[in-house]
């Protein structure tokens, strides 16, 4: 069906009209025809759900570059459907939101065909299953989120984070291109499905570690994990609806598809469970542990959305266990934290885009989003109140809210994974649970921050002096939808889980029943996972309450020793280094640089020559030599030489001139009278040129060179004529190609010219022909120019 | 006949180089101008010299040389004019603004 296609092409399309109708419907329109596109989407990925979870899956595809294996196909599968609905519904409401959001002073045009191209080409991502094709997307959402952070261009900071986010995503991206060049040299296909059928057999490849190790590097600089994770927090410069949208809802989610998607090819080893688990623990409870001191909102969730991040990708990594062990109960086990880790990826779409549309309204309406000048808007805000209370709760696991289900969930596959005997569990197992559940905690103290810094308390009216209201109603349609979801999820979990999470756990783990469970439960019983709940409730309130006695934690880390110091350094020190660089060769001395080009020349040519043993001289093929031709060539070779011995520069000119008389002399002799003749006119005006030239010119002096020097550059000179000679000699007495001059001869039948020279010229490349007129137009345009410019500038000192 | 042009060319190609690697203005244009001239000499010689007679289809001889590399060294010898005649300008131009023929004391402090 290529409607699948279409639908990734649609929001490009979209892109490119936008400049073209946005000067006859004006900025507010413009917003309301985008969200026409995500919308439409959306209803069509949703049309797909059946189809998926009837364990269905739908291929399309269409030829780009067969040569190379290259196809535009695009394919659905269940996770394929789980991330185009979160791109495209997020996407609507974010849109939708946007339109109240940005201020009437801002280039609509600009943000939305930024955000469409986004759109797009995140669409390819999840929907692409051949390798270059989802490469190709990949960058693509690096370049939109960086013109969507560089937003507000003039603003240093934005420049600097759409900077920093570019660099370390396209770093990424690049070492997962070569990954994927690794891939396609193992398999032989660029196809994801081929791929995984083949890849079983070739976990012995010495290639399979490297390339590997290389996706893993594209995907955990796109999710922001540990080191990479300090691009996120500066691309908050970006405007809150795109935060909310790339930045935590789809973009940075592509990492974690990536890795889901390659689970089937590379889980069930256990470097892959290994580095991913983790990684992503260590990003769980860096990020957590960092939002906590944040004094900005948006800085708050920026760090929060790493460490949730983390979470999932932690979940993935546990859930790789999977195939190694098959359909066993084990496999099962394992597998269940896959299934965690696609719900809670949903789960985070809905309560942190909500936070971000909340911190939106409160940047919006108030005019701040520091904590410190916060507090006591609950009775100004009533409404965002509501939705940051339910997006808070959920983020940190409370009940009766989605949150609560997939937290649960997380910590039993963390206790699974602590627990089970076999390949992974070491004695350091139980550190897996014990991480999870101190970033939990910390996790709540924020979501604490978030809710009771800046709602509750008193209301600071020094520090805010504008008395905020509620925002128009189409700034809170978004967020009312994305609260709705996430106490709808909680009361009816099984609708997502039996329709698209189910689906695309089967798909990825082909095999393995019983990974997921029957049906989601909130309650279980008092088991480890609700005590550990209970417990972060409990300490995480007296830390929070007691946050004022303890924050000086946070002064241990030594300042200066952070990733973005190290980030900075490594910046200024690789651009002072390419600067040097090019300061050493591009000096400015014509001579030098002809130095460089004749050696690379003698070097690259002579030595082809030399080692693909292309050297031969014969002189079979030669005509005969009459005597007054080798004379004349002898007096070509002394008057040549003289000229480099001559002091003045007149003998000089008049030898270049004897150069080029005998040439048209051997034109003759060639039997090409067309070339003597303009070779005759030429000379003889270059000739004139020169004479006229120097009368305005110095007289030569001695050249003021080292004799060292003067050395150096005759060795090279005379290198580089003999290997002018030898390749040449080489060619010459080599007899590879036939000539393609015999369909010349019929110059006439074909152009109607006797004279073969010219009908080349005038017909058979007329072309080539009318292009050197305009060489030779332009260079007169030169000439003319250099002198008008002295007469102008002459004019000028005059009038003085 | 080819054999002793390629031996030509390569001497004319040394001299080019060796004035191209100097510092005065004018003996860098001469040396282009040598070094073209090699060039057409080069190119012809590949063609195979002096079998058949000139390419005019008016001599009605049995065999006609190359005239490819005619027409190439043609639109060639018209370049390097242009292009020599637009160094000369410049030149010229160059020692009345700066007072120098020397490439060395014409490079300019801006831009490094």
């Amino acid at each position: 069906m290529q409607l699948l296609i279409f639908s990734i092409l649609l929001p490009f399309l979209t892109a490119a009209l936008i400049p073209l109708i946005r000067r006859r419907i004006g900025n507010f329109n413009i917003g309301w025809l985008v969200l026409f596109i995500p919308v439409l989407l959306f209803g069509f990925f949703a049309s797909q759900i059946p189809m998926v979870s009837s364990r269905e899956t739908l291929l399309s595809s269409i030829e780009w570059i067969p040569s190379l294996g290259i196809n535009f196909t695009a394919y659905l599968d269940g996770l394929s459907l789980i991330m185009a609905l979160l791109i495209t519904g997020v996407g609507s409401l974010v849109v939708l939101y946007s339109i109240y959001y940005l201020s009437p002073t801002d280039s609509f045009p600009h943000f939305y065909a930024y955000l469409l191209l986004f759109m797009g080409a995140m669409l390819g991502v999840v929907l692409s299953d051949n390798l270059m094709v989802l490469y190709v997307f990949w960058e693509l959402t690096s370049m939109s989120s960086f013109l969507l952070i560089a937003f507000w261009y003039h603003r240093k900071n934005s420049r600097y984070g759409a900077q920093k986010s570019l660099l370390i995503t396209v770093f990424g991206g690049f070492a997962m291109f070569a990954g994927f060049l690794m891939l396609y040299a193992m398999t032989g296909t660029l196809s994801i499905q081929e791929t995984a059928a083949v890849m079983g057999q070739l976990t012995e490849h010495a290639l399979f570690y490297p390339a590997m190790f290389l996706i893993l590097l594209g995907a955990f600089t796109k999710s922001a994990q540990f080191p990479f994770h300090i691009w996120l927090p500066d691309a908050m410069e970006a405007p809150t609806p795109v935060s909310a949208y790339l930045h935590s809802a789809t973009m940075v989610k592509a990492g974690m598809y990536l890795v889901a998607r390659f689970t089937p090819i590379f889980g069930g080893t256990s470097a892959w469970f290994w580095t991913i688990t983790i990684v992503g623990l260590i990003t769980l409870f860096w990020g957590a542990f960092c939002a906590i001191r944040q004094t900005d909102l948006k800085a708050l969730l920026a760090y929060s959305t790493i460490s949730q991040l983390g979470l999932i990708m932690s979940l993935l990594g546990m859930g790789s266990a999977a195939l190694r062990y098959g359909n066993t109960e084990a496999g099962a086990l394992y597998g269940l934290a896959i299934f965690a880790a696609l719900f809670h990826l949903v789960n985070h779409s809905t309560f942190k885009g909500a936070l971000f549309m909340v911190v939106g309204i409160i940047d919006h309406q108030v005019g701040t989003r520091d904590i410190r000048r916060l507090g006591g808007l609950m009775a100004l805000l009533p409404v965002t109140f509501t939705f940051a209370v339910i997006g808070s709760f959920s983020m940190a696991g409370l009940p009766l809210l989605n949150g609560f289900l997939s937290k649960e969930m997380f910590f039993t596959a963390s206790l699974n994974a602590a627990s089970m005997p076999g390949l992974f569990s070491t004695s350091w197992g139980w550190l897996i649970p014990v991480i999870a559940w101190l970033a939990s905690v910390l996790t709540f103290i924020y979501a604490m921050i978030i809710v009771f810094r800046t709602f509750l308390g008193n209301r600071d009216s020094k520090a805010v002096e504008k008395r905020p209201v509620e925002p128009p109603i189409g700034m809170l349609i978004s967020p009312a939808i994305l609260s709705i979801l996430i106490v709808g999820l909680f009361f009816a979990p099984n609708l997502l889980g039996d329709h698209l999470l189910k689906p695309a756990l089967e798909q990825l783990l082909p095999g393995i029943s019983g990974a997921s469970p029957d049906s989601i439960y909130a309650w279980h019983g008092v088991n480890t996972e609700l005590l550990m709940t209970i417990g972060i409730v409990l300490i995480g309130s007296v830390l929070f309450i007691t946050f004022d006695r303890w924050k000086g934690i946070f002064k241990i880390q030594p300042a200066g020793w952070t990733f973005n110091a190290l980030y900075n350094y490594a910046l200024a020190s690789s651009e002072n280094a390419a600067s040097f660089v090019t300061r050493s060769y591009m000096t400015g001395r014509l001579h030098q640089y002809f130095f460089y080009i004749l050696l690379f020349f003698i070097v690259s040519t002579g030595g082809t020559l030399l080692l693909s043993d292309a050297l031969s001289i014969s002189f079979v093929q030669d005509a005969p030599v009459s005597i007054y031709e080798l004379m004349l060539v002898l007096v070509m070779i002394i008057t040549a030489i003289s000229i480099l011995f001559t002091r003045s520069r007149l003998s000089a000119i008049l030898m270049n001139g004897v150069l080029g008389y005998s040439i048209s002399i051997f034109f003759v002799l060639f039997r090409a009278p067309d070339l003597a003749l303009t070779q005759l006119v030429i000379e003889t005006v270059t000739t004139a040129l020169f004479l006229l030239c120097f009368n305005y010119l110095p007289e030569w002096k001695r050249e003021p060179l080292p004799k060292r020097k003067k050395a150096r550059n005759a060795v090279l000179a005379i290198a580089g004529g003999l290997v002018i000679t030898l390749t040449g000699l080489s060619v010459n007495s080599a007899d590879l190609f036939e000539t393609i001059s015999s369909y010349f001869q019929n110059s006439y039948e074909l152009a109607g010219g006797q004279n073969i020279v010219n009908s080349i010229l005038g017909d058979f490349r007329a072309l080539d022909t009318m292009l050197e007129g305009l060489v030779l137009f332009i260079a007169g345009i030169g000439v003319y120019t250099l002198i008008r410019l002295k007469l102008k500038k002459e004019a000028g000192t005059d009038g003085d | 006949m080819e054999s002793l042009i390629i031996i030509l060319v390569g001497v004319l190609s040394t001299v080019a180089f060796y004035l191209l690697l100097s510092r005065n203005i004018v003996r860098v244009i001469l040396g282009t101008a040598i070094l073209s001239h090699a060039a057409h000499l080069m190119i012809l010689a590949m063609g195979g010299l002096k079998i058949g007679s000139a390419p005019l289809l008016g001599e009605e001889a049995e065999t006609y040389v190359d005239a490819l590399p005619q027409a190439l060294i043609l639109t060639a010898i018209v370049i390097s004019f242009a292009v020599t005649a637009f160094i000369l300008v410049l030149a010229y131009r160059a020692y009345q603004e700066l007072g120098t023929d020397d490439l060395e004391e014409m490079r300019g402090t801006d831009n490094e």
